[in-house]
Parts: C-alpha cells; structure tokens; sequence
C-alpha cells in the first residue's frame, strides 16, 4: 500500500484538539488521524499541551455533593458515546456522518457525482465521485478547502494525492482536480464557505447543488 | 490511573476526583459555562473517565491529556449541534502490559512539556492557554507557538508502533 504523504498541519491539529473547528473541517482531521498513525500521534502531542494547560488551570471548589453523588454513581449504567468505526473505504467518522448507509450520489455532470454531508453557515463537507480520469470543474474557493482521498487518487498542480492523503488548498490555489486512470476517485471535500466556480455553467448551477 | 483501570480502585478514582475535578470545573468555566453546567460536565467526563478506563494507555498519553480530551469531546457535544467528529479508536488487548519504559519516556516528555510551558514570556504562555482553551480560531493558531513539541511527537509515535506491533502479534 501507498504511504501516506500529504498531511494534516499543525495548526489544524491543534485546532482539532482544543475543540475549535468547524464539523466540517473536524471529520477530515478525524478521518485522515483513523488512517495514519503520524497524525495520530502528532493529535496527542497537542492534547499532552491541553492536559499541561488544563494541570496548570486555577482551580474552582466543586459543591460539596459532587463527589458523593458521583460515587454512589459509579455502579449505574452509564452512557458514553463510542469512537465511530470503519465500513468498507468510509473511516469511521464519515461511516458515521454517513448514519452507515451507502452514500446518496447525485450527478454534477460529467459524470461527477456529490453527496453532501453536512451544509452550514460554518462550511460544508461533501463525498466527491470522479469517474476516471475526469476532471472536477475549475474551481476556487473563499477560504480553505481540505480533500481527502478515501478511494483512488487524484493529482493538480499541487501533487498527485492518494488514499489517506490530504490536500490543503487556500483561496490562492486554482485548482482542476483529475481522478487517477484506473479507478474512480472517491474524496472528502471540506471548505469552510461555498465553492466558487469559474465558468459560467457551473456558477449558475451552484446554488442549485449547494456546492 | 492505573489502579482504578485495572482493578477498579474507587479509593484512587477518588484522588483522581480530589485532582481533576476543580480543575475541570476552573476550566470549564473560563469559556463562559455557567458554575452548575460546569459541574454536570465535570460529573460526566468522571463518569466517562471511570467507564472507559479500558481504552486508557499510558504508553501514547498522560492522564492529563486523556481527561483533556474527554472533556472537549463533552462540550462540543452538549453545545453544539453536530456531535464530535471523533477519530476511530484503537482498541487495546486486556493482557497488553504497559511498556515501562516507553511509559517513563513519556513522562519525562510531558514533564519537559509542561516546563516548557511554564517558562514562556506571559504574553506567550496566555497565548497557549487561549489556543487550547479554545479561544482562538485554526487562522490564529497558525503563527508558531514556538512550543518544542518535537520530542514528544516521537515519543508518542513510539508508543503507538509498539502498540500496532503488538496487536500484529496478537492477531
């Protein structure tokens, strides 16, 4: 199998721990630190940091009957959400965003297929198709776009990019992304405000999509 | 730690709650939860901490960082929407004996850590605190902490090969 060459940075992890990003952007890091072990381990150095923080935080007296009730609650059933886990080419927090069924595609053309996960005024996290060879329209976005590859592989201007990697595209970036030849590429799309399309077809199509 | 994961000590549950607790709450309230909110989450990520002790490994993480990240897990998952987007878990064999070693190694690491931190210039040490508090945005945390988070990357890195080789073995 392929290594993983295209990470999380840092900041993003650090985000990721302290609980500040938006859902969106939080399943690619959680979905890419399920498929590589480094990440995982760099996502624990900052939470070493946040335990430090939390050590070295003032302390404020609890009530009095925290801890007796605590106690006496030790022995009852208690519900803890479980870590999400794997189904197929899905890592665990997408099978999950996916409620465990198989994703809803719908045509984008050109045989590019979407199913949109989650759309919000904090950003929107989207499973991309791409048959092929084919090409996902010219696009730049307001802000940062994260895509990570579940299936395949794709390559731009900026590398070529395989299962468990990441890329990190800012507004700068100009970007044609082109599936790999021999299967269809299937990726994680994360920006944290609406695609940009740079020809006229697709623009006038966008809010129809929501992309 | 160790002693209420695998033998159920609620004598050392108990001085876990004596550290951690008004710490948690201290911290919890510095984002703006309210003191009895606080106290429920406090309640709640010492319920998870006693109930998911299994999943506790002192050879990739510090109890500190382990209650650190339940207790951000908690929050977003009360005050936002969408639950957490969490990272799939690896699951640890009962019989799996801590490294010693490797568990001292990470010690010495978190130690050399929280010194790192304590001797920041103040502007630099609020700065850390803001960012994993979670006062600051991913755009602002970009700028270099300038924390030496090198060592403790490797050493965690370590921990988790050791871990995968044993699971190889085990499987």
């Amino acid at each position: 199998m392929k290594t993983i060459t295209h990470h999380i940075p840092d900041a993003l992890l650090a985000a990721y721990a302290a609980g500040t990003l938006p859902y969106a952007y939080e399943m690619v890091v959680a979905a890419h630190v399920s498929m590589c072990d480094a990440c995982r381990a760099d996502l624990a150095a900052h939470e070493a940091v946040g335990g430090a923080v939390l050590e070295d935080t003032a302390s404020t007296a609890v009530s009095a009957d925290l801890k007796s009730n605590l106690m006496d609650l030790l022995d009852m059933p208690f519900e803890t959400r479980s870590a999400p886990t794997r189904k197929g080419i899905y890592p665990g927090p997408i099978a999950e965003a996916l409620k465990g069924k198989a994703p809803r595609w719908r045509p984008l053309g050109g045989g590019v297929r979407q199913d949109i996960l989650d759309a919000g005024p904090e950003g929107s996290a989207r499973l991309l198709f791409i048959p092929p060879g084919m090409a996902v329209p010219d696009h730049s976005h307001n802000g940062l776009e994260l895509t990570l590859v579940l299936q395949g592989s794709f390559s731009d201007d900026a590398g070529e990019f395989g299962v468990g990697d990441v890329e990190v595209a800012d507004q700068e970036v100009d970007h044609i992304p082109t599936a790999g030849p021999d299967v269809p590429c299937i990726c994680l799309a994360a920006t944290d405000a609406p695609l940009k399309f740079n020809s006229w077809l697709p623009r006038l199509l966008q809010p129809v999509f929501r992309i | 730690m160790i002693a209420v994961r695998d033998n159920r000590d609620r004598a050392a549950f108990a001085s876990l709650f004596d550290y951690f607790a008004p710490r948690l709450k201290g911290f919890i309230m510095r984002t703006g939860t309210g003191s009895g909110q606080a106290e429920e989450i406090v309640q709640e990520v010492m319920l998870t901490v006693w109930n998911k002790s299994d999943l506790f490994d002192p050879g990739r993480a510090q109890v500190s960082s382990w209650i650190y990240q339940i207790a951000r897990n908690r929050q977003i998952d009360k005050i936002r929407k969408e639950n957490r987007a969490l990272p799939e878990e690896l699951q640890m064999e009962e019989e799996t004996e801590p490294d010693a070693g490797q568990v001292l190694g990470l010690q010495q690491e978190a130690d050399r850590l929280k010194d790192a931190i304590r001797n920041l210039k103040p502007e630099q040490r609020e700065m850390i605190e803001k960012a994993y508090l979670g006062e600051l945005t991913h755009q602002e945390i970009k700028q270099q902490t300038g924390l030496p988070l090198g060592t403790i990357k490797s050493r965690i890195r370590l921990g988790l090969e050791r871990l995968r080789h044993e699971l190889k073995h085990i499987r």
